[in-house]
């Protein structure tokens, strides 16, 4: 076993040695541009492009001319929402989303609010997910856009897409789903879930960094955004560039590796998700964020009540996790996915979000225990809140000192 | 961000963890800071009749930085007359540790604290409070 140990997998994921393997010749040999139509550099390229297409496609139930190859989640947001916008303006402005999101799709929002949109942000219930109701009722007549994530990057919940999808479709409005921590680890089927758009990206699901689609309904009914990478029309004018083909082939056999052997995956890993859960909340005021019903096999969110997480995770020295903590962050804010959930700041400042994935093995997730049991310990004995609540103080009671 | 190598031997070997009687009238206790801000500090000293200080406690919930800053100020505590105490500079904290500026708020926070707990202690023995320059963090 190496140390230190990497679960955060829901920031980025290892690539899979397979998918290096399939990527090495297209950074060699095969160099050609995939737009070059009159020589045989090109048409190699174009050829791997066409089956990487196929192989995200058959991934997510889409046909490959659905799929626009971007540089990743960030952009397929950004073209999603204001694409959609641009393009559908005249039809509406009103466009619905949540507080939870991605700061990706939330600032692309931002940005269509300067440009006339009005944007709802729909909070979420107290276990992450978004009350079907309340979207129903904000619908209006000028809503051209639903976008409400898949699975959420921080506690793992997966939202209801169908039934939004449905309520969307209901008004009117397209849906789009920003399903980065999805795609690959559950099963994602546009047809069957309903989705209009959708991105994703490679370096979540063991493919490479800087690739990434978003997937654009072509039948019932057929969807267009507006390109904002003007060029040489290249992606059925949606998104101009020269192809990254190595890239293009990673995220291809990502795709593929992830649509044959994730039903085992996600067994596997949920099993050991649900070990490392029970064994943390064996901990005296531990408590697990999030839907627990409805959430992707391989994120577990636990807040450690009385310690901060920044100082939790110096602790736990062998283990790369990532925390809600105020401060982790350069703003020295918790983080906004937990306080949406209404968990009070302190519980925010004291979360740990352990992400497992592909590589992980029992051992590590045994060793992990280990070290964030110790870990938790220690830091509570140096904690005046764990003694105050031992003591029977009651912390809200107590009158803290300015800030 | 890697933290200093006196930050992590602060973080893993604190010094004078612990916690003195608040309610006797030698003790001068210091809490400062709020759980909602993620940084609670409390500091303790024990005070002789020559207004020198013997003992010094501290615990603090609360990053690396702020552990580490707690930990320091009690070592540097002890041994000195409650004046001298109150001298103490959160940059000097800042400077010995080698913290980063997103990370000089904990510092000020371990000032704060020294100077709470002092006043505490001054209070209870019929010495009037002294001025705190207003810190923001
Ligand atoms: C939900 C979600 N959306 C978007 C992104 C951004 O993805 P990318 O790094 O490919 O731009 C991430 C990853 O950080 C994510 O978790
Ligand atoms: S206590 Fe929050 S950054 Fe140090």
């Amino acid at each position: 076993m190496n140390l230190p140990i990497y679960l955060d997998n829901n920031a980025t994921t290892p690539m899979d040695p397979r998918v290096l393997e399939a990527m090495l010749p297209y950074f060699g040999a095969k160099f050609g541009n995939a737009a070059s139509r009159n020589h045989a550099f090109g048409w190699a390229a174009e050829e791997a492009v066409d089956y990487a297409r196929e192989q995200v496609a058959q991934l997510i139930g889409a046909s490959e001319k659905e799929i626009i190859f971007t540089s990743g989640a960030t952009e397929s947001d950004n073209l999603a929402i204001k694409g959609v916008f641009e393009m559908y303006k005249d039809k509406g402005n009103h466009i619905i989303t949540c507080v939870t999101e991605h700061k990706a799709i939330l600032d692309a929002c931002k940005h269509a609010e300067k440009l006339g949109a009005e944007v709802t942000y729909l909070p979420v219930k107290a276990d992450g997910l978004v009350d079907l109701q309340q979207l129903e009722d904000a619908m209006t007549e000028r809503t051209i856009l639903v976008s409400i994530m898949y699975g959420n990057n921080e506690i793992g919940v997966i939202q209801p897409v169908k039934e939004i999808a449905a309520i969307a479709h209901k008004h009117g409005a397209l849906f789009m789903t920003d399903a980065t921590q999805a795609v690959g680890k559950i099963p994602v089927d546009v047809i069957a879930d309903g989705i209009d758009l959708m991105a994703f990206t490679g370096h979540k699901m063991y493919g490479p960094k800087g690739i990434g689609a978003l997937y654009v309904r072509r039948k019932n009914p057929r969807v267009k955004v507006t390109a904002q990478m003007d060029g040489g029309g290249h992606e059925r004018g949606m998104r101009s560039g020269t192809l990254n083909v190595p890239g293009i082939v990673g995220l291809g056999k990502a795709a593929e590796i992830c649509r044959l052997e994730m039903a085992e995956e996600s067994l596997r890993l949920s099993a050991l998700r649900d070990k490392l859960e029970n064994s943390l909340l064996v901990l005296e005021e531990s408590y697990r964020n999030g839907n627990l019903e409805h959430r992707l096999p391989h994120v577990a969110n636990i807040s450690f009540k009385y310690v901060e997480g920044e100082g939790l995770m110096m602790a736990m020295k062998d283990l790369a996790v990532s925390s809600g903590s105020a401060c982790t962050s350069a703003s020295l804010e918790p983080s906004y996915v937990l306080k949406s959930l209404g968990l009070s700041d302190d519980l925010a400042h004291s979360s740990i979000r352990y992400g497992l994935g592909r590589f992980t093995t029992e051992e590590e997730v045994d060793f992990a225990i280990a070290q964030s049991l110790k870990a938790v310990n220690h830091l509570r004995e140096l904690s005046p809140l764990w003694e105050m609540f031992k003591e029977g103080v009651d912390l809200d009671s107590v009158e803290w000192a300015e800030h | 961000m890697a933290y200093s190598d006196k930050v992590i031997d602060h973080y893993t070997n604190p010094r004078n963890v612990g916690t003195l009687d608040k309610s006797n009238a030698s003790v001068g206790t210091g809490l400062v800071g709020a759980p909602e801000c993620g940084d609670v500090m409390r500091l303790q000293i024990q005070v002789d009749e020559n207004h020198m200080i013997t003992d010094a406690k501290f615990k603090t919930f609360g990053c690396g930085s702020a552990i580490a800053s707690s930990s320091l100020a009690t070592e540097w505590l002890k041994g000195k007359s409650i004046d001298e105490a109150m001298k103490i500079d959160n940059m000097d904290i800042v400077e010995e540790l080698a913290l980063p500026p997103v990370k000089i708020h904990c510092s000020v926070l371990a000032e704060d604290a020294i100077k709470a707990a002092i006043n505490d202690y001054r209070v209870k023995n019929g010495l009037e409070a002294l001025e705190i320059a207003k810190s923001h963090h």
